[in-house]
């Protein structure tokens, strides 16, 4: 390691501008919860609080909800609409102060919210999708009495029906502090930087383009607060991300818009996307209207005509092709660490095998049911198999090959929260990355409209002036650092149930998990 | 290289109004006329739509269900008077196989002839029963079937029906003298519509759809008179589906046309070679209904040198017919496919399977477990805003009112809905790399099998599957 060290100092001279220069000063961010209440007037709630005719304007709720549920304002003839979200239900009733009971005229009725049928679907059930909003508020896992049922979703498939077997009493009792949650992104000791993370997840790939600026650097303002990384996506990397640079993976992506040396070698990660998990096998498509004047700078095309990001490089044929990318990219940064980002097919362990013999220091594999951006629905159904299958099959294989601990295996594609995550590590993973949990911390509710008309209502995932007014950096920051905060005391909170001390004491333990459907009798490992 | 296959499409507008997933309601009576109403921010323009479409109807038959579910106006609105609510006609559309999504994303196909395109990722459940219970490889290197998607290079969706010899053998005019083929430019024909929805008017639609996109369309021969009278230039287009006591077609029309299908029977062989009498280019499927014999039935015909091609139908829903534990249409299809294979011959015959082929997914599915090509005929029918509601009777109001469609709009909304599933079975095909149809047959290994990838990871680590 030392000698390549040596190498690179000498080496400097002949190719002076192949290494990483910081342009302008980093940006700093506090790792620091703040509630960073919701955004709409009125939020969605699980249960919520019907007032009657019958009520006479006595008070006695507003004075009796420590929640601050009800709102009647001084000087005003009716109720404000009131704080539904902050409602904790029916667990709420026997305290000294449920309204229901409290009020004399019995005007108050508490329902489930029938609005909840439409909010989510099976993988982000609804109460899953509130429970991130939570988190993204308060920065806390919510606790019991809201009655989210926030770990699992309702898929009925993989990690929804996987639970982890918590002892009753941990073989170590762990204090929050002495648990380890970071993770290594360079096994390869090659002599480049060996990059801890504070916590095994970063961003996921979002181009601008596909998402706000904002949206883009609430994302990058949370990475850095976690020492974490989050992704460019393919649509070039913005001069107003260099305060982030330190904590940015660039993309090369197929159609290798807006890659230049510049940006490569302004990054401590370079990340190649072969493919992705939406639309495996199928590249990506920007529809015309998308390429404004600044997305058709960014990405050096012509504005007002659609860009094929093409499936897959085109000049990559074989593993020795994958190789020859990734030295173009060592070379131009001797600083970067390599990912390779693949997403599913069967033979994902000889994909992960090849990527590692090229050089990658990471693979980064995306499963086929992730994603966040549009995508046929053919594909994002049927094409490439879900990531739970496949973390399984690389792990074991890079295993028997001798190079597991060699390589970081990171596993996307529909992980939702802590216990996804850490389901993903235990199953072999050594790390995860995440982008749709972000994209809800911000206000998304899955509406799957995001290339409708104008895009996001929600104001997240388009580059309409207007609409993507809606949300402000230091807001988007601090529900992306809440949502982090919330997930790391989760997954702090899991280590210690089981005695672990680390969580890549966790990596591979499937003996810790137990899956629903199955017997789960000791087997003979095969 | 011949021409690419190309269908031309026109949107082409419902009739109807739309079944959406959800509506708004308001309660306009708390409403405290802030001035600052949200309605006028829906970033769909719904509600304007929504007030434009009251003023013009005439009687009050459908309400206006085009919201898109965002949830903006209702988290925004001052009073909270707004909110979302399930369209309970979009709950009752169709049935438990043919869903509400289904049904929904067919009519949006037949109207735009798009490919299906939404965010946020995949939202249904981890697998499902029949076609849902597998996924399709992708490939990370092959190339280059991407770019025949965007129209660079070649894609072949073509399938030939008909009973191919095991070698090519030429004559001395250099001429490949053999039995004859059907060669269409897209793995689907038109099936004859199930009992319960042979509404007349779907005839001569058909015929002119199977024409415009080059395909076939079944007619059962019972039904012959009701395709039309201009029906000379549409006999390449039109198969007579004969059952085992039928007349056979006169010599004018069997000499004009391609291809017959006959149902299966004792006398196969003789009405085979009584059709091959009359015009030996026509190539002639038998029809055998899946039920508790047909597999085996299928496997045995098809191992008779006389078969051509075999039609293998399920029932409307994809099952065996009249099981009381069916087995699923791709399941008994891999095994007639998996028999004929270990025969040795299964590419000398052609398999065409049909019931429970919703959408695109399932054709490209039902191929890679061994169908060369598939037979449809209900999405064509929901095509035209059909609810499947099963009312289909004379003295019954048609909710769609099919007997009205016109021909531009009724062709034309089918005729989208082929280009849509086209294009979707050129997706698939493109991401595992694969670029003629007939090479996606039977290449079960290229697909992952629920069943298969739970038993190879989490059995090994969870014991054994409870049933």
């Amino acid at each position: 390691m030392a000698n390549s060290l040596v190498q690179e100092k000498a080496e400097k001279e002949t190719l002076p501008q192949n290494t990483r220069g910081l342009l302008v000063p980093q940006a700093e961010v506090t790792r620091q919860v703040k509630p960073a209440p919701p955004r709409y007037r009125n939020e969605l709630a699980k249960y919520i609080i019907r007032r009657s005719d019958a009520c006479t304007l006595c008070g006695k709720c507003v004075e009796a909800c420590p929640q601050g549920v009800h709102v009647l304002k001084p000087g005003y003839k009716y109720f404000a609409a009131p704080h539904q979200h902050v409602c904790i239900g029916p667990s709420c009733q026997g305290t000294d102060h449920y309204c229901v009971d409290l009020c004399p005229q019995k005007a108050l009725r508490m329902v489930e919210n029938p609005m909840m049928k439409l909010l989510g679907d099976y993988r982000w059930t609804s109460d899953m999708i509130l429970a991130t909003w939570k988190m993204a508020e308060t920065g806390e896992p919510p606790g019991p009495e809201y009655d989210y049922q926030y770990e699992c979703g309702d898929s009925g498939g993989g990690f929804d029906r996987i639970r982890f077997k918590f002892p009753d009493k941990p073989s170590v009792e762990l204090s929050d502090d002495e648990i380890d949650t970071s993770i290594e992104l360079n096994r390869r000791n090659d002599g480049r930087p060996r990059i801890r993370i504070d916590v095994p997840w970063y961003g996921g790939g979002m181009s601008f383009g596909s998402v706000s600026n904002v949206t883009q650097l609430s994302k990058a303002r949370a990475a850095v607060a976690f020492n974490t990384f989050t992704c460019t996506g393919e649509g070039g990397y913005m001069e107003r991300m260099m305060p982030y640079d330190e904590h940015t993976i660039t993309q090369v992506a197929t159609g290798l818009f807006g890659v230049r040396e510049e940006t490569i070698q302004r990054v401590r990660i370079v990340e190649f996307k072969y493919a992705q998990g939406a639309k495996p096998g199928l590249g990506g498509h920007l529809l015309a209207d998308k390429v404004t004047q600044a997305v058709a700078r960014m990405r050096e095309t012509v504005m007002g005509i659609s860009l094929f990001s093409p499936f897959p490089f085109h000049s990559v044929y074989s593993i020795e092709d994958h190789k020859k990318h990734m030295d173009w990219v060592k070379h131009l940064n001797r600083r970067a660490l390599v990912s390779a980002k693949v997403s599913t097919p069967i033979d994902v362990d000889m994909v992960a095998v090849g990527s590692y013999s090229a050089g990658a220091h990471i693979v980064h594999m995306d499963g086929g049911y992730g994603g966040t951006g549009a995508a046929p629905d053919i594909a994002k159904k049927n094409i490439a198999m879900p990531i739970e299958y496949a973390i399984v099959k690389v792990h074991d294989f890079l295993t028997k090959e001798g190079v597991r601990d060699k390589v970081t295996l990171i596993a996307s594609g529909g992980l939702r929260n802590a216990y996804d995550i850490a389901k993903a590590i235990a199953l072999g993973a050594d790390g995860v990355v995440v982008g749709t949990g972000e994209l809800v911390a911000l206000g998304c509710l899955r509406c799957s409209r995001c290339e409708s008309g104008r895009g996001c209502p929600r104001g997240i995932a388009t580059t309409d002036p207007e609409l993507s007014k809606q949300i402000d950096v230091d807001w988007g920051t601090q529900r992306i650092i809440n949502l982090y905060s919330a997930w790391h005391k989760d997954l702090v909170s899991i280590l210690k149930r089981l005695g672990l001390r680390s969580v890549s004491e966790l990596r591979g333990r499937t003996d810790l998990l137990m899956h629903l459907d199955y017997t789960n009798e000791p087997v003979q490992k095969k | 290289m011949p021409d690419k296959y190309h269908i031309k499409t026109n949107p082409v507008a419902p009739r109807r109004p739309r079944i959406g997933k959800c509506g708004v309601v308001d309660w306009r009576e708390d409403c405290a006329r802030c001035h600052n109403c949200v309605k006028k921010a829906c970033v769909f323009d719904r509600y304007r739509q929504e007030s434009d479409y009251i003023r013009g109807l005439k009687d009050v038959d459908a309400l206006f269900f085009e919201c898109m579910g965002c949830f903006s106006c209702v988290q925004q609105c001052t009073k909270g008077v707004l909110a979302l609510s399930g369209n309970p006609a979009y709950e009752r559309l169709g049935n438990r196989y043919w869903t509400p999504a289904v049904i929904e994303t067919t009519w949006s196909q037949a109207e735009t002839a798009k490919i299906p395109v939404s965010g946020a990722g995949y939202r249904g459940r981890f697998t499902g029963p029949g076609f849902d219970s597998m996924w399709t490889d992708m490939s990370e290197i092959v190339r280059p079937t991407r770019d025949g998607i965007h129209g660079r290079e070649y894609i072949s969706t073509s399938v030939d029906i008909g009973r191919k010899p095991p070698l090519l053998r030429f004559a001395e005019d250099n001429k490949r003298h053999g039995p004859p083929l059907v060669d269409i430019p897209m793995p689907v024909i038109i099936d004859i519509m199930p009992a319960g929805y042979r509404i007349p008017a779907l005839l001569p639609l058909f015929k002119k759809v199977a024409a415009q996109t080059e395909l076939i369309a079944l007619v059962d021969w019972n039904d012959w008179a009701q395709v039309g009278n201009d029906i000379e230039q549409f006999l390449p287009y039109l198969a007579p589906y004969l059952e085992e006591t039928a007349a056979l077609p006169n010599a004018m029309i069997l000499g004009r046309i391609r291809m017959v299908e006959i149902s299966d029977g004792r006398h196969v062989e003789q009405r085979i070679k009584d059709l091959k009498k009359v015009n030996s280019g026509l190539v002639v499927a038998v029809r055998i209904e899946l039920d508790s014999k047909g597999v085996e039935r299928a496997i045995e015909l098809g191992r008779k040198p006389y078969i051509e091609a075999l039609h293998l139908a399920a029932d409307i829903n994809g099952d065996q017919v009249g099981a009381k534990n069916p087995r699923f249409v791709k399941d008994m299809v891999r095994e007639v496919h998996n028999a004929l294979v270990k025969s040795g011959i299964r590419n000398e015959i052609t398999l065409i399977a049909s019931g429970g082929i919703a959408l695109a997914e399932h054709m490209a599915k039902q191929i890679i477990c061994g169908a060369d090509l598939v037979a449809i005929n209900l999405p064509l029918l929901i095509a035209l805003e059909c609810q499947l509601c099963e009312i289909c009777q004379p003295d019954e109001t048609c909710p769609a009112r099919i007997n009205e469609a016109s021909p531009r709009y009724g062709t034309g909304r089918m005729v989208n809905l082929i280009a849509a599933w086209h294009d979707q079975l050129i997706e698939v095909m493109g991401a595992m790399g694969i670029r003629d149809v007939r090479r996606l047959r039977g290449e079960m290994g290229r697909a992952l099998f629920f069943e298969e990838l739970e038993e190879a990871t989490f059995g090994k680590l969870f014991g054994s599957r409870k049933s």
